[in-house]
């Protein structure tokens, strides 16, 4: 739902003008929604193809809430695929009380974790040429996302940086034995929840994908294990999200970090002295400077980055 | 030099047109009426139609153009005739003047110097006795001032045109005549302090402008009776010279502020708070207020007089506040 | 007053290929600014220039680095086309400290000395005193360079247009008032607003000369806007060019355009000037696919460079809230 104006809060979806499988162009309108003020067409700002609708007519969503799903569709365009998710999710009511515990949880640990905040833009250019490349014989349900490549790139990162993988635990970081990475979902219904995949740094990458995917589903449909749950070593947010350029997350407790990765997009970098366009993404780190301090994380961050440069080494 | 308060404004335009070829005077009759208040009477026939330029009834036009030609090197000074006439011009001012330095992020200057003559007393009825000072000294980016003395009539204009920022200069048109001593080389003067005009001990009177004259008989009377009210002239509205005001305070631990517009959002409401947040502790009595009564100003005589505030009133007050009627 | 639109003038291929690209750099950048204020990046209002690409590149050439520029809050096309670069537009957009205003002002607000653009004004009618007051300084102190107004339709109805006018025409002012008359003040089309609907008509009551021209026709608005200048800078007086134009998008981003049809503005994107110039100029086999496409990569990339320009940009720190208020301490 986009934001139209300065006291815009939210609109009233009135009726599609698309449908699921419709080719949308950039400028294209594809969708009517009702506003204070009247009823305003919406346009689309990508090419490509719509794969579902979120939000059905008659719904009143907040400013901000996603409406469809578009599956980009021309080469040269911004990579990034769809969300990893491409089934609907269900609102799981149960998972209400979840929720509440969840910002329980997120409104402590602002008040009590120092955080403070790195980022780095990261070249992902050799990366995604990699992934074209392996990717290109595969059907579309065993391609690699670049949120694997990430994932692992964090995972085996931490190995140098214990004490960036700690929980802290009676007023001291404790490094934890495995590292267990923490993925950030969304849920239909609002809200967020964060269940690990164990020992990622001893995954193939495609052992990721599928734990990746796995995972997401069953978080959507509330099926998920406690130890899931409750074993995060470590927390990356915002893959393959396409909403937003870098993300600031909040360290979960009791983690120690949280790594943000923004959509990736091509921007205008300097290659051996020349401009160049290139596809990169935004990295951050949120630390806890309890338990490590901005010179450390600089180093993970640029250790990540380093990890990314060479794909096959993943 | 015996001379009058009209003489001394005229005295700081020609001072000003003579040794800076960048100022010129704008405003409605100026040049051949020789201003609505004879402040520039011989001007338009000193420094030509380009420096003393006589404006169509456009308020918002000519100030506008003013404030376009502080933008492009000039210091002008727009004679806007009454602050009655400016709220023509309010969006110039309040929209543009004052918010240009801001709003391109330090890259513009606007050095004008508007000048109006405010007040009532004249019976001249509702549209042209109001005293909206403080409207304007609500507003950041502009800087107000009210000389209420020779001295500060043409010394405060000839400072504000070193100014980089836009000033409005009130001249309280009961003052244009007033009769008193300026020596010849009189030059700018400070703008940022009050000045204590008499001293005394036992409460301050705050006071600008036209009510400067009436404070003063106020103290007079009351020092016949062994009161000492010390009267600080504000001279500058906008910035406050809040230091000043509490010096004062402190010492006597009494205030009564004489402000000529409606009580209602006034500037003595804005002092008063100020002197609660600061010296609070050091007041013995609450801050009492002497301005006009919540009336558009009417023709009649004795009706205005009524209106207005009065010597008999600010001695009332002041009597009240320490205690002795 | 000339009678509206003399004949188109010759098309020459280096002059008519720059006003398209200038045109295309505006529409791209409109287009992003649309999509980033959809996703809460840029916040406040949004007024965009689309459809009204033809004026700023016409009339931008007809003016020198000397001339002073004064516009009002639909200013971005303008600001583009006088060489205010789009990073620093867009980081303003942003609300960034390596905004243009740096941050303090906004889509509405936009300055730039170095290039003698003096804003952005939201008040309908404000600029137009102060354009005034521009040529006043310039003609005070000898300055030979003139003063370019941009306002709409809606500004005519104001009293500073009219006291505007007068003052320039009485004290023989070089200032080019450019009346963008894109037929609608907000939500209140032209007839509903204004008694006498030929604009550049009332400039006779002034005793100021005036034309009208075809907004739409970027070349025909480069000659009109060069002869209209040219004689401010003879004459030393002002002139009144209306621009016949037409925005294709609604007022500001929060507006439904319940005030006129579909049809009408489907009629109107016929004449999309971009399209206009685009089709002259491959009728006379000036403009092949591949310039085109540079053109377009060239708009693009400017664009995306000005994004990440304003991504990159810092925040104001709160603790210089009262900065740039007045220049000495104490407001």
């Amino acid at each position: 739902m986009p934001s139209l104006g300065a006291d815009m809060t939210a609109g009233r979806l009135v009726q599609w003008l698309k449908a699921p499988g419709d080719r949308v162009a950039r400028g294209d309108l594809i969708a009517e929604v009702d506003t204070d003020k009247g009823a305003i067409e919406i346009e689309v700002f990508t090419d490509g193809v719509l794969v579902k609708t979120l939000v059905e007519p008659g719904q009143k969503v907040p400013v901000g809430t996603p409406l469809a799903l578009i599956q980009p569709g021309e080469a040269g365009a911004a990579p990034g695929a769809a969300t990893p998710v491409a089934a609907a999710p269900p609102p799981p009511a149960e998972l209400s009380p979840m929720r509440r515990a969840i910002a329980a949880a997120m409104a402590k640990s602002k008040r009590e974790i120092p955080h403070y905040y790195l980022s780095t833009t990261i070249d992902l250019t050799p990366a995604l040429e990699w992934l074209a490349a392996r990717n290109r014989d595969r059907p579309p349900a065993a391609r690699l996302l670049p949120a694997a490549l990430q994932l692992k790139a964090v995972a085996l990162a931490l190995r140098e940086f214990p004490d960036l993988n700690a929980w802290w635990v009676d007023d001291r970081p404790v490094p934890q034995a495995g590292i267990h990475v923490g993925v950030a979902v969304s849920l239909r219904a609002g809200g967020l929840i964060v269940p690990a995949i164990h020992d990622a740094d001893r995954c193939g990458l495609d052992d990721l994908m599928r734990s990746l995917d796995d995972l997401v589903r069953r978080a959507r449909g509330g099926a998920l294990r406690s130890s899931e749950l409750a074993d995060g070593t470590i927390t990356v947010t915002s893959l393959g999200d396409r909403g937003v350029d870098a993300v600031w997350g909040i360290i979960y407790p009791p983690q120690v970090a949280i790594v943000g990765f923004g959509r990736i997009v091509a921007r205008p970098l300097v290659v051996n002295r020349q401009v160049v366009a290139r596809s990169a993404v935004t990295a951050s780190l949120s630390g806890d400077h309890r338990a490590s301090d901005g010179h450390r994380g600089g180093l993970f961050l640029a250790r990540v980055e380093q990890l990314l440069q060479e794909p096959d080494r993943l | 030099m015996k001379t009058t308060y009209r003489e001394a404004v005229r005295a700081g335009l020609r001072q000003a047109l003579q040794t800076d070829p960048g100022v010129f005077l704008m405003g409605e009759d100026v040049g051949r009426y020789g201003g609505a208040y004879a402040a520039s009477r011989g001007l338009l026939e000193e420094f030509g139609p380009d420096r003393v330029r006589d404006t169509p009834l456009s308020e918002s036009a000519f100030v506008g153009a003013g404030i376009g030609a502080a933008l492009g090197g000039m210091r002008p000074i727009v004679e806007v005739m009454t602050v009655n006439f400016s709220l023509l011009a309010l969006d110039q001012i309040v929209n543009n003047a004052a918010t240009l330095r801001h709003m391109s992020g330090g890259q513009l200057s606007v050095p004008l110097v508007i000048r109006m003559a405010t007040g009532a007393g004249r019976q001249l009825a509702a549209q042209h006795s109001h005293s909206l000072e403080c409207w304007y000294a609500h507003i950041p980016g502009i800087r107000v001032l009210a000389p209420a003395t020779l001295e500060d009539a043409r010394g405060m204009l000839l400072a504000a045109l070193r100014m980089s920022d836009p000033v409005v200069i009130f001249e309280h048109a009961s003052l244009y005549p007033v009769e008193g001593e300026l020596a010849d080389a009189a030059g700018p003067v400070d703008l940022d302090h009050a000045v204590v005009r008499r001293p005394g001990a036992d409460v301050t009177i705050v006071t600008y402008g036209g009510s400067l004259a009436k404070s003063l008989a106020a103290a007079e009377e009351l020092a016949r009776d062994g009161i000492g009210a010390e009267v600080l002239d504000l001279r500058t509205l906008r910035p406050l010279d809040l230091d000043g005001i509490m010096a004062s305070v402190r010492k006597t631990r009494r205030a009564v502020i004489v402000d000529e517009a409606w009580r209602t959002g006034s500037l003595a409401g804005e002092i008063a708070a100020c002197i609660m947040e600061r010296a609070f502790g050091d007041l013995e009595a609450p801050v009492a207020r002497v301005c006009s009564a919540e009336v558009p100003i009417p023709y009649a005589r004795q009706l205005e007089e009524a209106a207005l505030p009065q010597t008999p009133a600010i001695v009332s007050a002041v009597r009240a506040v320490v205690g002795r009627r | 007053m000339t009678t509206a639109a003399a004949p188109g003038p010759a098309l020459e291929r280096e002059p008519a290929l720059a006003r398209l690209g200038t045109m295309l750099r505006i529409r791209r950048f409109e287009e992003k600014a649309a999509e980033l204020y959809a996703a809460g990046k840029i916040r406040g209002f949004l007024h965009l220039y689309i459809g009204e690409e033809a004026v700023a590149a016409g009339v931008m050439p007809a003016l020198t680095p000397e001339d002073n520029v004064v516009a009002t809050y639909r200013e971005h096309g303008q600001a583009l086309a006088r060489g205010v670069p789009a990073g620093a537009i867009m980081a303003e957009m942003f609300g960034r400290a390596n905004g243009c205003s740096r941050g303090r002002g906004g889509s509405m607000h936009l300055f730039d000395v170095s290039r003698r653009f003096f804003g952005g004004y939201a008040i309908v009618g404000g600029g137009l005193p102060i354009a005034v007051g521009l040529a006043l300084a310039d003609r005070l102190r000898a300055r030979p360079a003139i003063t370019a107004c941009f306002f709409g339709d809606g500004a005519v109805a104001e009293g500073e247009f009219h006291e505007s006018l007068n003052l320039a025409a009485l004290w023989r002012l070089p200032v080019l008032f450019l009346c963008e008359n894109n037929l609608y003040a907000m939500g209140t089309a032209l007839s509903r607003h204004q008694s006498q609907t030929d604009i550049a008509r009332k400039a006779q009551a002034y005793d100021v000369a005036s034309a009208a021209v075809d907004g739409m026709d970027v070349l025909a608005v480069e000659a009109a806007a060069r002869r209209a200048a040219e004689a401010v800078r003879r004459d030393g007086r002002p002139y009144l060019l209306e621009l016949r134009t037409y925005r294709f998008r609604a007022h500001s981003m929060y507006d439904p355009d319940l005030y006129r049809t579909k049809d009408e503005i489907a009629v109107w994107k016929q004449r999309d000037p971009i399209r206009l110039l685009r089709a002259r100029l491959e009728a006379e086999g000036l403009l092949s696919a591949e310039t085109l496409g540079q053109l377009e990569a060239e708009a693009e990339a400017e664009v995306a460079g000005a994004v990440a320009e304003a991504e990159a940009g810092p925040l104001e720190p709160v603790t210089d809230l009262l900065r740039d208020v007045c220049a000495s301490a104490g407001t």
